[in-house]
């Protein structure tokens, strides 16, 4: 309970705008603290077994690495569930699946109600990757809960196993500086995802994926925080390299990146940034949604 | 006042009169630069610009422009190192790097395999290369280099069907220092990594092309 209330608090400071209401992010899950070692080890490839289950738990490792290509219907921008999560999903520090199915269902300030497994990955189509979610008893959302189900083999049910999430990395006493985070991008980042954000492809298929713009994740998906995405960089980027960037750059390049432009929150309120900004986004956690930023209005959208 | 346009205009221009005569890239590879010591390319690397796989010689063809050019540059500034290389690429000029450059990029390459990383794999090498082990912090080859290993924009380049000794040399390379030209230090750590038998077994696999399963 003490977590939860030090959660909500550091939530409260860290928003300028903060609403009377104490709405957490996700964090009402906790997070272990990276100071926890990760001992649990998902199932090795070769103890897949040769049958129904097996082959359901390749179609969700197949969807896991390649959604966009395999689910276009669900899909409205370039990225891959393994995007986010590392190793496919197994890596520690990166949103495990062997972390994140054994928590639910849980409870959800995000669309204030309790979510279970196949909703949580619903929100992930919905705004991770701007699409559509596919139905819950559809073959997309069981093959992935049947792959999150596996690596989760032998995993305690609601129990947070450290290395679950993003550990996360405390807001600098400073705060975090934009034009800093840009020189952190793009002598460390520009190199894979391009000097605008703009990601690297082959062919048609994104290799290394869009970090803004009309093909990245949009201004519902957690990764807009910059608390979330400094996080995510700190433990899981430059790729192969996690650990590298302090957390004051890890902080600075993630609210350079925050700021830029992406497809509109799909909830957003009767067309109005400023009511989206009051109703999804005034205390979820640190971002730039609806602010002024350099003299521009943060959260218009890309447009379609 | 001079606006972008016409600065770019008059860039162009400058460009394009010496391609009216001849491709200047082309006379390189085929004859050398204008200094002797910069051999011509092809006495190695081929006509076709596919390399010697015998003899461990790179393919040049359909490399990344950017790439092959910084390439040269760093043999001439030895954060790549290598006898034959180094002398030849000090004995190139700026604008004959630039021009030999675009003309390898040109050249066809080979069709890379078109394997992609929604399988599981069926052994270790083929592990390494798709999905790297994160237990010592090595992406999957593919991640950076391209589906295949083809290559991806200026800074990855190709892997598909170069030679096994060339990609073995190079991994070596990374490991004993004689390469240190990587961007941001990205394939030193991989490289040291990654086991002997690790390196042949990968050189051999993107070398020969694994071809996807059904």
């Amino acid at each position: 309970m003490k977590a939860i209330v030090c959660t909500a608090l550091a939530c409260a400071l860290g928003s300028a705008h903060a609403a009377q209401v104490a709405m957490e992010d996700q964090s009402q899950l906790k997070v272990p603290p990276a100071s926890q070692a990760p001992v649990f080890m998902p199932p090795a490839q070769s103890e897949l077994p040769d049958n129904a289950f097996g082959k359901m738990v390749r179609d969700g490792y197949a969807l896991f690495v390649d959604t966009q290509r395999l689910a276009p219907a669900y899909v409205g921008n370039g990225m891959k569930c393994s995007n986010c999560h590392l190793d496919q999903g197994r890596m520690a520090h990166s949103a495990p699946l062997w972390g994140a199915y054994p928590m639910y269902p849980a409870y959800r300030k995000k669309n204030d109600k309790v979510n279970t497994y196949a909703e949580r990955i619903q929100g992930c189509f919905q705004f991770s990757m701007n699409g559509k979610a596919p139905a819950a008893d559809s073959h997309e959302i069981s093959v992935l809960s049947v792959y999150s189900y596996w690596l989760a083999s032998k995993a305690q049910i609601g129990v947070e196993p450290p290395g679950r999430g993003y550990p996360d990395v405390a807001q600098p006493a400073g705060g975090y500086d934009i034009a800093r985070g840009k020189q952190v991008y793009q002598q460390q980042c520009a190199l894979c995802h391009g000097a605008d954000g703009e990601g690297q492809k082959v062919a048609d298929d994104y290799v290394m994926p869009p970090l803004w713009g009309k093909d990245s994740y949009n201004w519902g998906a957690g990764m807009h925080r910059i608390n979330t995405a400094a996080s995510f960089i700190k433990y899981n980027m430059p790729l192969g390299k996690p650990g590298s960037l302090s957390d004051q750059q890890a902080w600075d390049v993630a609210a350079y990146i925050n700021k830029h432009e992406r497809p509109q929150d799909p909830r957003l309120v009767e067309g109005s940034v400023e009511k989206t900004r009051l109703k999804f986004h005034a205390n979820d956690g640190v971002n730039l949604y609806g602010q002024t930023v350099e003299g521009v209005l943060v959260g218009q959208g890309t447009g379609k | 006042m001079i606006t972008v346009d016409r600065i770019l205009i008059s860039s162009l221009l400058l460009f394009s009169l010496p391609a009216a005569h001849a491709d200047p890239g082309q006379k390189i590879l085929a004859q050398g630069g204008a200094n002797p010591a910069a051999m011509a390319c092809q006495g190695c690397h081929g006509p076709d610009g596919l390399g010697l796989a015998a003899a461990g010689f790179p393919r040049l063809a359909g490399l990344p422009t950017g790439y092959l050019s910084k390439q040269l540059r760093d043999f001439r500034d030895g954060t790549r190192r290598n006898p034959i290389m180094e002398p030849l690429a000090k004995a190139l000029g700026d604008d004959e790097i630039a021009a030999v450059s675009q003309t390898l990029a040109a050249m066809p390459a080979p069709v890379a395999p078109g394997s992609r990383r929604q399988q599981m794999a069926s052994d270790p090498t083929e592990q390494l290369a798709l999905y790297g082990d994160w237990s010592r912090q090595i992406p999957g080859c593919v991640q950076c280099h391209g589906p295949g290993g083809v290559g991806v924009g200026e800074h990855f380049p190709p892997l598909a069907r170069q030679p096994a000794t060339y990609l073995v040399a190079q991994l070596n390379a990374w490991r004993d220092g004689s390469r240190h030209n990587d961007p941001n230090q990205l394939m030193v750590g991989v490289a040291k990594a990654m086991t002997d038998d690790e390196v042949k077994a990968i050189a051999e696999y993107f070398a020969a092309g694994q071809e996807a399963r059904p």
